[in-house]
């Protein structure tokens, strides 16, 4: 301390590229005063761990989690990403952060301190604000569950692989994988994950099970009470109703509960699969605004240190150049294009929402005559952040402005005609069909089939009837159908059929 | 305010999907020995360890969902980028599905015929050496042995101190204590507590005096006796005692015989040692303890070291026989036990002089054919060649000679490489599990 004084008086938090822990924390420190005092974020504890670049492979291939249960999917998606990387096709990842209390943020080492800096404020204040104060968030998962219950599936996992082998596990877990986007409640809220609750409930079952577990149960007539006496333990869900309502949207927890074949483990792990799928789910559904939102928390606090003089020039030069490359978007006739970028298009809405409370035009007065220089963007940001997904947050912020920047079109798709029709542009006669249009490409809805159970025949030949409501005559893949489901014959245990509803068109094969 | 951490987690254990990754081997196994199979003919035999990027088919490791096909029903697609279309343009839509749109490009479990990944070089030998072995490996014996193995064989009274049974140990020092009424701590405690309490007394009496005097001499017998009966004593320590035993194993030498002369131009030198280094990597892969003699041979024949064998160059006339002959020799003076399994892999052009044949047969029925376990020869021919000997039966002299050899002995195998992809699907043949069990 006595030697600094020595020196100019510099605010500068550092200049080095190289970081160390006390440059990382001071740091955190100025970032935290931004995002808290001026951004009013309100964030999880964060807690930061510093990993290599090996270790950042890990985490990539198990969904980006640091807990994971072992399958060979996981082993495809690292042996791709480790080829890519080495490459040098594709660089890694600078960050990757979970939802999880406290939020779990992971930086690179590689990392110079401007980018460790851009890093923390885009996932540790960013992210972490979406995560704790976005609706699909706090409603549909458990941030302060879920590493428990990962810990509880990766345990019980290979628990079960110890008893019944690899391939028995590993068969499962493929068909279980094959439904997992048909494995998540849209419009019924899920039940909370409860860890130990939940682990001692299957231990105690597992363990019970193997006590009374003796071969001569195969050999005894069956009692009258239970029609179905398998192994013995597994009344729970001979309790729970045999059949939830019909149609269930939620093809892993229908079969779950009431295939007629699958053993209590084979259940539990199609549970683990499904709760996954579920925790996943709203991160889908809000790619544009997650990134979004901490891209444009992660430039608005770089400035304000930058303006603070706690940055140099150097630095923020360092940060445009990388802020600006991950902003970037292609047009459509560019080769780099490969749709459209959800770091660009969150960060131009996000920004252009600060524009409309601060600078608006007569225009947005038109169309958003609430935010229109209202001045307190903070708080509209805010709202916006808590209360929507990509879907509706597109259709009730898409600014003219943002579509004429980003110059969309619409073009019109009609199945048996061999061109596309451009149906609107950016003007006044097409803003609101674009914007239609954009939202409902973020529709999960409509990106997703919509297939859902409507019969189980359990009293005849038990054959169960999957029925695919085609979204505006779009068929299903046709090989991939197959496959999918070979892998629900597998869990039901009998026939099954997949009809699509009557649609005009003849895909129905 | 809100507390934070930094935590260094890069002294973490690395490879943590190391597991995932073997399953995923495991999974594609099919398809990426057939993958590695392919990719070996192009390359260098050098080079076959090295680390390799491999493509394989997604066929087995493919991960199916329900999807939306890439066409058909109606829909619609914003697209950034407009530079001069208005409302009412009509676009024509590309052959293939890779949409204008291209929002569903990349729906998961899509467009990956092609999976591309990395090998280590220890993945690539393994699934290329997977089902390949010498056959007819069988004269197991004892002797001359090389190999131990350590056995537990009860136990000692001497040894290192990490072989220290302490249970063994213990034991014998209570049944000694035991025997020999060693005095307890308890005991002596409790002696020390009645002695305390007697000199504690104010005014003690003639009894009580008595009482000191004994108890202190007790103290001091139980005390002596505790000096000379240890606690532990060097008579209870034990070790754990190891024995080495030997272990069967199977001797087996191969020996290389490679036509060097100036018939071979470097074409077929080249490939020849294509082939022996394949086979000199495969034995010492498999086969530790192969030992591998190389002979080359012009018009006389010579043993050489590996690195002469592989890198020297020397030309001359061609006498097959002698090699044969030198093979012989080594033979007798080194390997005539009969616990060795003998192995020979042969490269020629199939050129020699004339009559030698004949002689080298002689020698092969004679001589070679009983005692050794396969005889592999590969004639080098070049690729005109090859299309004019399409026939097996038809061929230069050596190679009619060594039909006829083939014919009696099902052990001798022929084969013919013309070109440097012939090499590995010849060396699969040559030594993959089902032709040895021929």
């Amino acid at each position: 301390m006595s030697l600094s004084s020595d020196k100019p008086a510099t605010k500068l938090l550092f200049e080095d590229a190289d970081w160390d822990f006390p440059t990382l924390s001071r740091v955190y420190d100025a970032i935290e005063k931004v995002a808290l005092e001026d951004l009013k974020l309100d964030v999880y504890p964060n807690q930061i761990e510093v990993i290599s670049s090996e270790q950042m492979l890990d985490a990539y291939s198990a969904h980006g989690m640091p807990l994971m249960y072992q399958h060979w999917s996981f082993g495809k998606i690292f042996a791709r990403e480790e080829t890519m990387y080495r490459k040098g096709y594709s660089a890694l990842a600078y960050e990757i952060v979970i939802n999880a209390n406290p939020c779990i943020s992971f930086l690179m080492e590689e990392n110079t301190t401007t980018m460790q800096a851009l890093v923390t404020a885009h996932a540790a204040f960013g992210h972490n604000h979406f995560f704790k104060n976005n609706y699909l968030f706090r409603q549909w998962t458990d941030a302060e569950g879920i590493l428990d219950y990962l810990n509880f599936a990766k345990l019980y996992i290979a628990k079960c692989e110890e008893s019944y082998g690899h391939e028995a596990v590993e068969e499962i877990l493929d068909s279980a994988h094959a439904l997992m986007d048909q494995g998540v409640f849209r419009y019924k809220r899920p039940p909370r994950l409860s860890r130990e609750a939940q682990t001692e409930r299957v231990r105690k079952r597992l363990e019970y099970e193997a006590e009374r577990f003796s071969d001569l149960w195969r050999t005894l007539p069956k009692s009258e009470g239970r029609a179905d006496d398998r192994s013995g333990g597994d009344d729970d869900w001979e309790e729970e109703a045999r059949m939830p309502g019909l149609p269930e949207e939620n093809i892993l927890y229908f079969l779950e509960k009431v295939s007629p074949t699958l053993r209590p483990w084979q259940r539990e792990i199609l549970r683990i699969v499904r709760n996954i799928a579920q925790y996943f789910y709203p991160q889908k559904q809000t790619k544009v605004m997650n990134e979004g939102c901490a891209t444009f928390v992660h430039h608005y606090i770089m400035h304000a240190l930058f303006e603070q003089g706690l940055i140099n020039e150097g630095s923020l030069l360092e940060f445009l150049h990388s802020h600006t490359s991950v902003v970037f978007q292609p047009g459509f006739d560019d080769p780099r294009y490969s749709g459209i970028n959800p770091y660009a298009l969150g960060f131009a809405m996000m920004t252009d929402i600060r524009r409309i409370c601060t600078e608006p035009t007569d225009e947005d007065r038109d169309w958003f005559p609430d935010l229109a220089g209202s001045q307190d963007w903070r708080g509209a940001l805010k709202e916006a952040w808590a209360n929507f997904r990509d879907e509706s947050f597109i259709q009730q912020y898409l600014s003219p402005k943002v579509i004429r920047d980003f110059r969309f079109f619409a073009l019109h798709d009609e199945e048996n005609e061999p061109v596309y029709r451009v149906s609107a542009i950016h003007n006044e006669q097409g803003y609101r069909d674009v914007r239609d249009a954009l939202a409902t490409q973020y529709d999960l809805g409509q990106i997703e089939p919509n297939i859902q159970v409507v019969a189980a025949d359990l009293k005849g030949d038990r054959t169960l009837r999957l029925k695919h409501l085609p979204n505006r005559g779009r068929p299903l893949h046709e090989g991939m159908k197959i496959q999918v489901l070979r892998h629900v014959e597998r869990l039901w245990g009998y026939n099954v059929e997949l009809a699509t509803e009557a649609a005009p068109a003849p895909e129905d094969e | 305010m809100s507390t934070h951490h930094f935590i260094d987690r890069r002294l973490n254990p690395k490879g943590k999907s190391l597991a995932n990754r073997q399953r995923f081997l495991r999974r594609a196994r099919a398809q990426i020995k057939d993958a590695v199979q392919k990719s070996l003919k192009d390359r260098n035999v050098s080079d076959v360890g090295k680390e390799h990027q491999i493509s394989i088919d997604s066929k087995g490791t493919r991960e199916p969902r329900f999807v939306h096909s890439q066409s058909g029903g109606t829909r619609e697609h914003v697209v950034p980028g407009n530079s001069d279309f208005v409302p009412g343009d009509e676009i024509r839509k590309p052959r293939s599905g890779q949409g204008g749109g291209g929002k569903q490009a990349s729906q998961s479990g899509e467009g990956e015929d092609d999976f591309q990944f990395t090998l280590s070089e220890d993945e690539i030998l393994d699934i290329f050496f997977d089902d390949l072995e010498l056959p007819n490996l069988v004269k197991t014996q004892l002797k001359e042995i090389k190999t131990f193995a350590w056995r537990r064989a009860g136990f000692t009274v001497a040894g290192s101190p990490t072989n220290l049974n302490l249970v063994r140990t213990m034991r014998n020092s209570y049944g000694r204590r035991l025997a020999l009424k060693r005095p307890s701590a308890d005991e002596i405690a409790e002696l020390k507590a009645r002695l305390f309490a007697l000199e504690a007394k104010h005014d003690p009496s003639e009894a009580d005096r008595e009482e000191i005097v004994r108890v202190v001499a007790e103290l001091e017998e139980l005390e002596r006796k505790r000096k000379w009966i240890p606690y532990l004593d060097p008579l209870d320590v034990r070790y754990n005692a190891f024995q080495a035993s030997p272990v069967a194993t199977s001797q087996a030498v191969m020996f290389c015989l490679m036509d060097v002369s100036g018939s071979m131009g470097e074409r077929e030198k080249d490939l020849a040692k294509r082939f022996f280094m394949l086979l000199h990597l495969f034995l010492k892969r498999r086969y530790e303890k192969v030992s591998i003699v190389f002979i080359r041979h012009t018009h006389e024949a010579q043993e050489v070291d590996e690195e002469t064998f592989f890198y020297s160059r020397q030309s001359g006339g061609t006498i097959v026989s002698t090699a044969l002959e030198e093979m012989l020799k080594i033979w007798h003076d080194r390997y005539a036990t009969e616990e060795w399994n003998v192995y020979v892999a042969q490269a020629s052009d199939g050129y020699t002089q004339s009559g030698d044949a004949a002689h080298c047969v002689d020698l092969l029925q004679a001589k070679i054919m009983p005692l050794c376990q396969y005889y592999a020869y590969i004639e080098i021919l070049d690729e005109r060649e090859m299309e004019v000997f399409a026939d097996e039966e038809t061929g230069a002299e050596l190679w009619r000679a060594y039909r006829l050899v083939h014919k009696r002995w099902p052990n001798f195998a022929t084969k013919r490489i013309a070109r440097p992809q012939d090499i590995f699907p010849v060396f699969h043949e040559l030594f993959s599990k089902e032709s040895a069990e021929r």
